[in-house]
C-alpha cells in the first residue's frame, strides 16, 4: 500500500479541502493505484538528469530581463468586488480570523 | 444559406452582401436552439455581444472598406477562457456565477480580427478529463454518435465545431484536451507550441502545460484562427518572442521529400486494431504524397502518462489553491475562515478535481517531492530529450492520437486510471512543448472517427499545418 488512510487525510488538510468518509475511503484506494502505475518512473535512472520544470529556454522569452516598472491604471476594481460572495467596499470580507 | 461555412466563405459571402454578419450570427443561435438540448456543447451565449460585433462587421462591409480575416466568423469559446462579462464557469460548481471583468488576449485578438463570439462551450471542470464527463453542467453528447462521449476536455468546443454550431472554437490542451475530442468528433483541432499563444485570461489548471488552441473543419481554418491568436503578449511572461511565420502562405507548400518519424513506441498494446488499420492506411497517404518514413525510438513513452499525472496534479493543486471563496466563486459560510475554505471547497468542487488536488499536493508534500515532484521533473527531461533527438533525424512525428475511437458515455468513469491512460499518445507532445495537430483519418464502425496525429519540432507550426492540410487534401478524412 502506497498511501494510507492517515495520508489522505493529512493531505486534505493542507488542501483545506472537506472530504466524507465516503471520499476518503474512495481516494485512498484510487490514489493508491494511481501512485503504484507512477512507481515505474524509479524504473528509470535519473541521477544525472536535470529536473525539467518549463520548457522554455531562457532566449525564448523576455522574462530573463526585468522589465521597467510603469503604473497602469486597470479601473476594474469595483468590477472585481462585485464578484466577491460578500464585498465590503474596497474591501472583501472573511470570517473573523483572530480571537481576542 | 448554406451548411457548412468556411472563413474564408464568411468573409466572401459577407463582402459580396450575400449574408450579413448578423444574419449569419442569427443562424448560428437558431442552429444551437434547435440541436444544443441533445449535444449539450453550449453552456452561455452571448448574443448582446455577438450582435454588437455582427454590426460592426456590417457596418465595415457596407463602407467598403476590406474586412479583417475572421470577419463575421461565428466562434465557440471553451469555458475556461475568460470573456469579459460573459459567465464563465470552468465547468464548475465553484465558479458558477462568475463573470470575468476582462478578456483573455486570444479573445480579445478573435474580436479584434473581426470575429464573433457566440458563446461558452462545456468541458470538463477545471480542464480536467478525457470525457467531458467531469463537467458540473452534464455530458456532452458527440455529434457523430451520441451515444458517445466527445473526448475531453474540450469536449463542447468539439462538438459545436462538429455539430456546425460553430465555424470554429477554441479549446485547451494540457495533456491531450484539443487533440483527442479533435479526434473523436471527427474535425482537426491543434495545439501549438508551449509558449506560441498567450494563456492570458485562460483559467490556470497546470501552467507549463496548458495552451489554448483552434478547433474547425478544416486545416486552412485551424491555421487562420492560431495566425490571428499567436504571438507575443506583455500580459503573458512565458508568451515568446519568437517570430509567427504566415501559416496560411505556407500551408500549400509540397510536402515531398519530408522526413516523417513513425515511433514504434505508439503502436503499441492497447491499441484498437481497427484504428490500428486507419493509421496505416493514412500514413500510406503520406507516402505517396512523397513522404520518406523513418522507424523511430521515443524509448520514454511508456513513462509519459506517470510523468504526466505527477507534474500537472501537482501544479493543478497550486493553482486551484486560490478558489477560497473570499474574491469570487462559491463560498460555504463557516463561523472560522479554515473553515470556510474547507467547506467551500469540499462542496464547490467536482470528484475530478479533489482527486488531482489530493494527488498533487501528495506528490509535492514533504517527504515525496523528491520521490515524485522532482522525479516527474527528471523524467519529463528525458521524454523532451526523446523529441529532440528525433527531430535531427526526421522533420515530423505521425502517431494515432488516440489508441481507441471515441467511448461510449459512461463506460470508463469509475475507473481514473483507465480513463488517464487514454491520454498515452497526446500526453508525451504536451511534457515536451512541441506542437501537434490532430487531423481526421477515416472512421471506425461505419462512424466513428479516427485521428492521426503530427508532432513538429518547437514553433514548428507552419510545418505541422503544411502536412496535415496536404493529408487533407490527398482525402485523409475518408481513408
Amino acid at each position: 500500500m502506497k498511501i494510507s488512510r492517515e495520508d489522505v487525510v493529512r493531505v486534505a488538510e493542507l488542501a483545506y479541502l472537506d472530504l466524507s468518509e465516503a471520499e476518503l475511503e474512495m481516494y485512498r484506494t484510487q490514489i493508491d493505484e494511481i501512485l503504484e502505475y507512477i512507481g515505474k518512473l524509479n524504473e528509470l535512472d535519473t541521477s544525472k538528469v536535470e529536473p525539467m520544470a518549463q520548457v522554455l529556454a531562457d532566449e525564448q522569452t523576455v522574462d530573463a530581463t526585468l522589465r521597467e516598472d510603469v503604473e497602469r491604471l486597470c479601473g476594474t476594481a469595483s468590477e472585481i468586488l462585485k464578484q466577491a460572495p460578500d464585498p465590503e467596499p474596497p474591501y472583501f470580507r472573511v470570517p473573523k480570523v483572530i480571537e481576542r | 444559406m448554406p451548411e457548412k461555412w468556411t472563413i474564408d466563405g464568411v468573409r466572401e459571402a459577407i463582402a459580396a452582401k450575400k449574408v450579413s454578419a448578423r444574419e449569419l450570427a442569427g443562424e448560428f443561435y437558431k442552429r444551437i436552439e434547435s440541436r444544443n438540448a441533445e449535444l449539450n456543447a453550449y453552456l452561455a451565449l452571448s448574443p448582446e455581444r455577438a450582435y454588437a460585433q455582427a454590426d460592426q462587421i456590417d457596418a465595415l462591409a457596407s463602407s467598403g472598406k476590406p474586412l479583417p480575416p475572421l470577419a463575421g466568423v461565428p466562434i465557440a469559446v471553451k469555458d475556461v477562457i475568460s470573456t469579459r462579462g460573459v459567465r464563465t464557469t470552468c465547468g464548475s460548481k465553484i465558479l458558477e456565477n462568475y463573470i470575468p471583468p476582462y478578456d483573455a488576449t486570444a479573445v480579445e485578438r478573435l474580436e479584434a480580427a473581426g470575429a464573433v463570439i457566440l458563446g461558452k462551450t462545456n468541458c470538463d471542470e477545471f480542464a480536467m478529463g478525457s470525457s467531458n464527463e467531469n463537467s458540473a453542467y452534464g455530458v456532452v453528447r458527440n455529434p457523430e454518435a451520441t451515444d458517445r462521449v466527445p473526448g475531453g476536455s474540450s469536449g463542447g468546443s468539439a462538438a459545436a465545431v462538429a455539430a456546425e454550431l460553430a465555424v470554429a472554437s477554441l479549446g485547451t490542451d494540457t495533456g491531450g484536451s484539443i487533440r483527442q475530442p479533435g479526434s473523436f468528433c471527427g474535425i482537426p483541432a491543434m495545439m501549438g507550441s508551449y509558449g506560441r499563444v498567450s494563456r492570458y485570461g485562460l483559467i490556470a489548471f497546470a501552467s507549463s502545460l496548458d495552451r489554448i488552441g483552434p478547433f474547425a473543419t478544416n486545416v486552412k481554418d485551424v491555421a487562420a484562427i492560431l495566425q490571428v491568436i499567436a504571438g507575443r503578449d506583455a500580459n503573458d511572461s512565458t508568451s515568446t518572442t519568437a517570430v509567427v511565420p504566415n501559416y496560411r502562405a505556407e500551408i500549400d507548400n509540397p510536402v515531398k521529400g519530408l522526413r516523417l518519424g513513425i515511433p514504434k513506441e505508439y503502436f503499441g498494446a492497447g491499441m484498437d486494431g481497427e484504428v490500428r488499420k486507419k493509421i496505416e492506411a493514412g500514413i500510406a497517404i503520406f507516402q505517396k504524397l512523397g513522404c520518406e518514413l523513418v522507424d523511430i525510438q521515443m524509448p520514454h513513452t511508456d513513462y509519459a502518462i506517470a510523468t504526466y499525472y505527477v507534474i500537472a496534479t501537482a501544479e493543478a493543486s497550486s493553482n486551484l489553491a486560490r478558489y477560497d471563496g473570499v474574491r469570487y466563486g462559491l463560498r460555504v459560510d463557516d463561523p472560522s475562515l479554515l473553515g470556510m475554505y474547507r467547506k467551500t471547497r469540499g462542496l464547490g468542487f467536482g470528484p475530478e478535481v479533489k482527486r488531482r488536488i489530493v494527488l498533487g499536493t501528495y506528490v509535492l508534500s514533504a517527504g515525496y517531492y523528491d520521490a515524485y515532484y522532482l522525479k516527474g521533473q527528471k523524467v519529463r527531461a528525458l521524454i523532451a530529450r526523446d523529441f529532440r533527438d528525433a527531430f535531427t533525424k526526421v522533420d515530423a512525428i505521425v502517431t494515432p492520437t488516440s489508441p481507441v475511437p471515441a467511448f461510449k458515455l459512461g463506460e470508463r468513469t469509475n475507473d481514473p486510471l483507465q480513463m488517464y491512460l487514454a491520454d498515452i499518445y497526446t500526453v508525451t507532445g504536451s511534457l515536451a512543448g512541441v506542437p501537434g495537430i490532430s487531423v481526421p483519418c477515416g472512421k471506425v464502425c461505419g462512424r466513428l472517427p479516427v485521428g492521426l496525429q503530427v508532432f513538429g519540432p518547437a514553433f514548428g507550426e507552419a510545418r505541422v499545418l503544411q502536412l496535415a492540410h496536404a493529408f487533407e487534401q490527398a482525402g485523409g478524412a475518408t481513408v
